[in-house]
């Protein structure tokens, strides 16, 4: 019989990712329900020390393979070590990072273990003793909610939305055999380009300020840089700014670029086009700064001013200092 | 070079979505139907490839019979043929099913890259072209913004979170497209009254020698949860105003 509740933590350069604390957290209250335990995957070159910090938010066992050809990842090496050990230990529930590196490792799981993934959860629960998972679709133009037959039943959770809880549990920590054969290995990380203003995504921002065609240009984007430096926010952009050239493609928030769900989402100089909307309306707060009172922006936001950004944004940005200080 | 992409019809970007009441799914009256952005980038990319080196780009396309018309406008923009796998019993597939299907198409002709879109913006799963390549048992590059071929092997760019990675794959290899790749063409005239005398293979599940067997499922669809109106500042003063902003926002709902 299938049996725990079973994440996959994702590490980089030798610490853990926020989300695999999510994860952890997250798959603790499942096993609770279930009176079950929890198993955590962590995999990488050098990283065992770490594995046991799992323990505190809930893990009672760490599998941990530590092996030269699990670093950088890659999904061949990575895909081949969980679908080992997962064949080899049944999980009845296996949660993964919905970050770029879980969705590409999860979608090639689903087809290594022929399973069903619910993919970039908002929520998951159980019901009748099986996972229901809850997420976002059309880009959150509606939610749909996803049982998965197969076994083990796979989800995607959604960075920045499930909250760490410390529980501590033993966390012991198990070595294991990646059983890693070099010809199944067809990629390689040739380069890694660091993005040197170490931003942090948009998709695990707590707070983003984000600017649209009202902000004129690129020269604009220096005072929600401002604002953003004071709030700790990363900044963003509606796809207009991102076609006139004016911001990164990384950048664009919506329906065809990212899509969010901040704790706090300040939307400057953008209209609200259903597209826009679509990409970040489960943001739990939205604070709008358009000067067009009938900007369908405004139907989402929890605040809103209508004025001139050029004006608003700098005195919003003195006022938070004073505020944070 | 046997260039294959994987194309699905989305409702347009425009749409609303209204959720049928009864939960079982959406409400599909009024919707355009068009060809999902993101595979676009990978019909582009196929036929820029196909320009530069020669060979032949085949559109795969599961769907219900108006799912041709994405495979005639992906025919229209430059690609050689078609294969539309239309069964009723995929209507509602899911990732596995769809990739089960598009894998029996597509390990009957020869092929050595493979495009599909990062995601398709209905389901927004992002799972089909890694589960093709694991069906197919060949690497994949996923959500990739520029693509070099050298040879038999690939070169791909795929930004993660706060950096860039090039990763090399040996062909045949499934690349999912990601907006950056490139800017896809319209289709010309000539090109739409080309398309229509282009040869598209209807097949079912049987003619595939495949059953759907669907693993995970959206029992049931609701509407996003209503947002409580907002509250809009009033004054004159826009340094007032922002004032009483920074307040809401900090004493209020506690977020900054
Ligand atoms: C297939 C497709 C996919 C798309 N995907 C996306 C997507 O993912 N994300 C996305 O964002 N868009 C997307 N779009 C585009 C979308 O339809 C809109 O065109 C776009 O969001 C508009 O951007 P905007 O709000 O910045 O510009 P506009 O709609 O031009 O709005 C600018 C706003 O700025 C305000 N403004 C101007 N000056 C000032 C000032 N000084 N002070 C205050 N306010 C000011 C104006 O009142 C106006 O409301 C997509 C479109 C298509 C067709
Ligand atoms: N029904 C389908 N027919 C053809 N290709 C599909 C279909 N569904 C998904 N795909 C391909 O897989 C990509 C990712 O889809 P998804 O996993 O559903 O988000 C799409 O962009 C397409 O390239």
């Amino acid at each position: 019989m299938a049996k725990g509740v079973w994440i996959v933590a994702e590490q980089r350069d030798g610490a853990f990712r926020k989300i695999s604390f999510e994860l952890a957290s997250t798959a603790r209250k499942l096993a609770d329900q279930l009176s079950d335990e929890v198993c955590a995957i962590v995999l990488g070159s050098g990283i065992k020390g770490i594995a046991g910090e799992l323990g505190k938010y809930g893990v009672d066992k760490v599998f941990v393979a530590d092996n030269p050809a699990l670093e950088p990842y890659t999904t061949d090496a990575y895909a081949a070590a969980v679908a080992k050990i997962a064949k080899e230990n049944d999980p009845a529930i296996l949660l993964l990072g919905a970050s770029v590196q879980g969705k590409d490792l999860s979608s090639r799981l689903v087809g290594k273990l022929a399973t069903g993934m619910a993919t970039d959860c908002t929520d998951v629960k159980i019901a009748d003793g099986k996972l229901l998972a809850i997420r976002p679709m059309y880009a959150g133009k509606c939610f749909g909610e996803v049982v998965v037959s197969g076994s083990p039943q796979m989800a995607s959770l959604r960075p920045n939305v499930f909250s760490i809880v410390e529980n501590a549990k033993a966390g012991a920590v198990v070595d294991f055999d990646p059983g890693l054969d070099p010809a199944q290995l067809k990629t390689k990380v040739i380069e890694v380009q660091k993005d040197a203003s170490g931003k942090v995504d948009l998709t695990e921002a707590n707070i983003i300020v984000s600017g649209g065609r009202g902000m004129k240009g690129p020269e604009g984007y220096g005072i929600l840089e401002e604002l953003a430096a004071v709030l700790g926010a990363t900044v963003g952009a509606s796809r207009a700014a991102v076609d006139a050239g004016w911001r990164p493609q990384s950048d664009q928030v919506g329906q065809t670029g990212k899509v969010v769900s901040p704790n706090l989402y300040i939307a400057c100089g953008i209209s609200g086009a259903i597209q826009h909307l679509a990409g970040m309306s489960s943001s739990k707060y939205i604070a709008a700064i358009n000067k067009d009172s009938e900007a369908p922006i405004f139907t989402k936001a929890d605040y809103g001013v209508v004025d001139d950004l050029f004006k608003v944004v700098p005195e919003l940005t003195k006022e938070c200092k004073k505020l944070l200080a | 070079m046997n260039i294959v992409v994987c194309v699905k019809q989305v409702p347009d970007t425009e749409a609303q979505i209204k959720v049928k009441p009864d939960g079982s799914g959406i409400d599909e009256a009024g919707i355009k139907w068009v060809m999902n952005p993101y595979d676009e980038y990978g019909v582009e990319e196929a036929l820029r490839l196909k320009e530069k080196l020669g060979g032949d780009v085949t559109i795969v396309s599961v769907g219900p019979a108006r799912a041709m018309e994405t495979i005639r406008t992906a025919l229209a923009m430059g690609a050689d043929k078609g294969i539309h796998i239309d069964d009723p019993a995929l209507n509602d597939a899911d990732a596995y099913t769809t990739a089960t299907a598009l894998a029996a198409a597509i390990k009957s002709i020869p092929h050595d890259i493979i495009f599909c879109g990062q995601r398709a913006i209905d389901d927004d799963s992002g799972q089909v072209g890694s589960v093709l390549a694991e069906l197919l048992g060949i690497p994949q590059v996923t959500i990739v913004t520029k693509l070099e071929v050298e040879g038999s092997n690939i070169k791909a760019t795929k930004p993660i979170e706060g950096a860039q990675l090039l990763i090399g794959s040996s062909l045949p290899c499934v690349v999912t497209a990601q907006k950056g790749l490139n800017e896809p063409r319209y289709a010309s005239l000539p090109g739409i009254m080309k398309a229509k005398k282009k040869p598209v293979d209807i097949k079912n599940a049987a003619a595939l020698g495949m059953t759907a067997d669907v693993k995970a499922k959206v029992a049931k669809f609701v509407p996003p949860p209503a947002r409580p109106p907002g509250k809009i500042v009033c004054g004159d003063d826009p340094a007032a105003k922002a004032a009483e902003l920074a307040k809401l926002l900090r004493e209020e709902a506690k977020v900054i």
